[in-house]
């Protein structure tokens, strides 16, 4: 099967060295299709981040092997890594990490227009973005004229923006309020079942709720799955106390 | 739930029969909390009996409809008036078997919390996915909740009650996994203090706060 678009095979991450080095991940295996649309639950400082960076090709595993779309990120160069990245991956920040002295508008396109979108077109697909996350109104505002909110939002909709094939999001609802959060999971909802492969990194079990599949980490390692079973039967079950 | 308070609210806005009643309930909720006919007919039993409802007539093919007292509009009314009383908590199963968990030496809490986390976010999922497709059905957006069939949007309401205290049960437990992390670490710091009042240097390379969390087998 070549729907794989995410994998991580033995992955471990361990930050500095000797006595004081930190082991962020601990031999992780995890595969994503194209469709699936994963949460990644755990308490904070269980390497959720570290694993989200290490699937985007912001980091370099210890040990073990990432995988884009079948493509091992190891053997990248910084060139060919940063392509990839802006080809295929949308990348939601926990701290946003956007262009302070671009428009919200121009901080979408960015990454369209470098890699070779026409000015115009990437533009328009900006717009598409900002209208889908509810911001499209805002699209000539610099990032000191908006709210925490809407400054993520114009994170989100960089990430989607586009037709990436990975789409990966660090808390990204925590800035905003439980209505505009819903309407985001519903961007990333659809977002899988255009195709893509959403990881969403959260600590909000509601927000989770949206997932096809939950993986829950602690020190490290992987320790449970919960996978919704599509099966009606075990919701009326379960409401039937 | 008060099934007298129910019925007598869908009495209040029309006559009707015992298979009405059961039948309005259930897609005002959802069918949520399925009513038996055989408790309809004995709440209705009562209602008369309190002069809260009054037999009506029948509806021609032999079906008795009971209307509302003035009285039982009082007693709607007043109902929707008051808060639910909560002074009283509901037997909750899972926090007596983690209460009981922690004071036993053989169990392992953290596993049964992940266990039970795994369950509870496997009917949120479940829970949700419900959501969105009641939500489509019902034509309203998920973030713009406008209005459509007043029914749909009870069933909405009574899907979002659920989702909501299955994430609190969530973050229930992730707040007692916190709080054990925590214990485990101030006696591994206790146990610190102790080496280094015997005046031997701590050993930095086995942290202490991961020494005593058993991650949860699958
Ligand atoms: N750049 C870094 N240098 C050193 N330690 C780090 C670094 N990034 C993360 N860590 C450590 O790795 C562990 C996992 O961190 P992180 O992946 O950010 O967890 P989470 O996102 O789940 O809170 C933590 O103990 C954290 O302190
Ligand atoms: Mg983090």
């Amino acid at each position: 099967m070549s729907n794989e678009i995410l994998q991580l095979e033995s992955v471990s991450r361990t930050y500095g060295e000797g006595a004081t080095s930190v082991a962020a991940l601990r031999n992780v295996n995890l595969t994503i299709h194209a469709g699936e649309f994963v949460a990644v639950m755990g308490p904070s400082g269980s390497g959720k981040s570290s694993l989200l960076t290490l699937a985007g090709g912001l980091d370099k595993a210890t040990s073990g092997e990432v995988y884009v779309e079948g493509t091992p990120l190891g053997g990248l160069s910084i060139n060919e890594l940063a392509r990839l990245r802006r080809r295929a991956v949308g990348y939601v920040f926990q701290d946003f990490n956007l262009v302070p002295t671009l428009t919200a508008s121009e901080n979408v396109a960015l990454p369209r227009e470098l890699d070779g979108t026409p000015a115009r077109k990437a533009r328009r697909q900006a717009k598409d973005a900002l209208r889908l996350v509810g911001i499209e109104d805002l699209a000539d505002r610099f990032m000191d004229q908006m709210s925490g909110g809407q400054q993520q939002r114009v994170a989100i909709a960089r990430a989607i923006v586009g037709q990436r094939r990975l789409i990966l999001a660090d808390e990204p609802t925590g800035a905003l309020d439980s209505a505009t959060g819903d309407g985001i999971l519903e961007v990333l909802r659809n977002r899988a079942e255009a195709g893509a492969a959403v990881v969403m990194v959260t600590h909000e079990a509601r927000h989770a709720g949206w997932a096809d599949r939950v993986v829950f980490l602690k020190d490290g390692r992987i320790v449970d799955e919960a996978a919704s079973q599509h099966d009606p039967s075990v919701l009326l079950s379960g409401l039937a106390h | 739930m008060s099934i007298k308070h129910s019925l007598l609210a869908l009495l209040q806005e029309s006559p009707r029969y015992g298979y009405q009643l059961r039948g309005e309930f259930e897609e005002r909720t959802g069918s949520t909390w399925p009513l038996n006919i055989g408790q309809v007919y004995t709440t209705l039993d009562r209602l008369e009996r309190d002069e809260l409802v009054a037999k009506d007539g029948d509806d021609g093919e032999g079906h008795v409809i009971y209307s509302i007292t003035a009285a039982g509009r009082t007693e709607v009314m007043d109902w929707f008036a008051q808060p639910v009383a909560q002074a009283n908590p509901p037997r909750n199963e899972l926090a007596i078997k983690l209460a009981l968990a922690l004071t036993l030496e053989d169990v392992d809490v953290s596993a049964v919390v992940q266990a039970q986390r795994t369950a509870s976010m496997r009917l949120l999922q479940d829970y949700t996915r419900q959501r969105r497709t009641a939500a489509t059905t019902a034509g309203v957006q998920l973030s713009s909740e406008e209005a459509g069939d007043p029914n749909d949007a009870a069933w909405l309401l009574v899907l979002d009650s659920l989702i909501f205290s299955t994430e609190a049960e969530v973050r229930w437990l992730d707040h007692c996994e916190g709080w054990m992390a925590k214990r485990a670490a101030s006696a591994g710091k206790s146990a610190a203090t102790r080496r280094a009042e015997r005046a031997i240097p701590a050993d930095v390379s086995t942290p202490t706060l991961t020494s005593t969390t058993k991650a949860a087998s699958k």
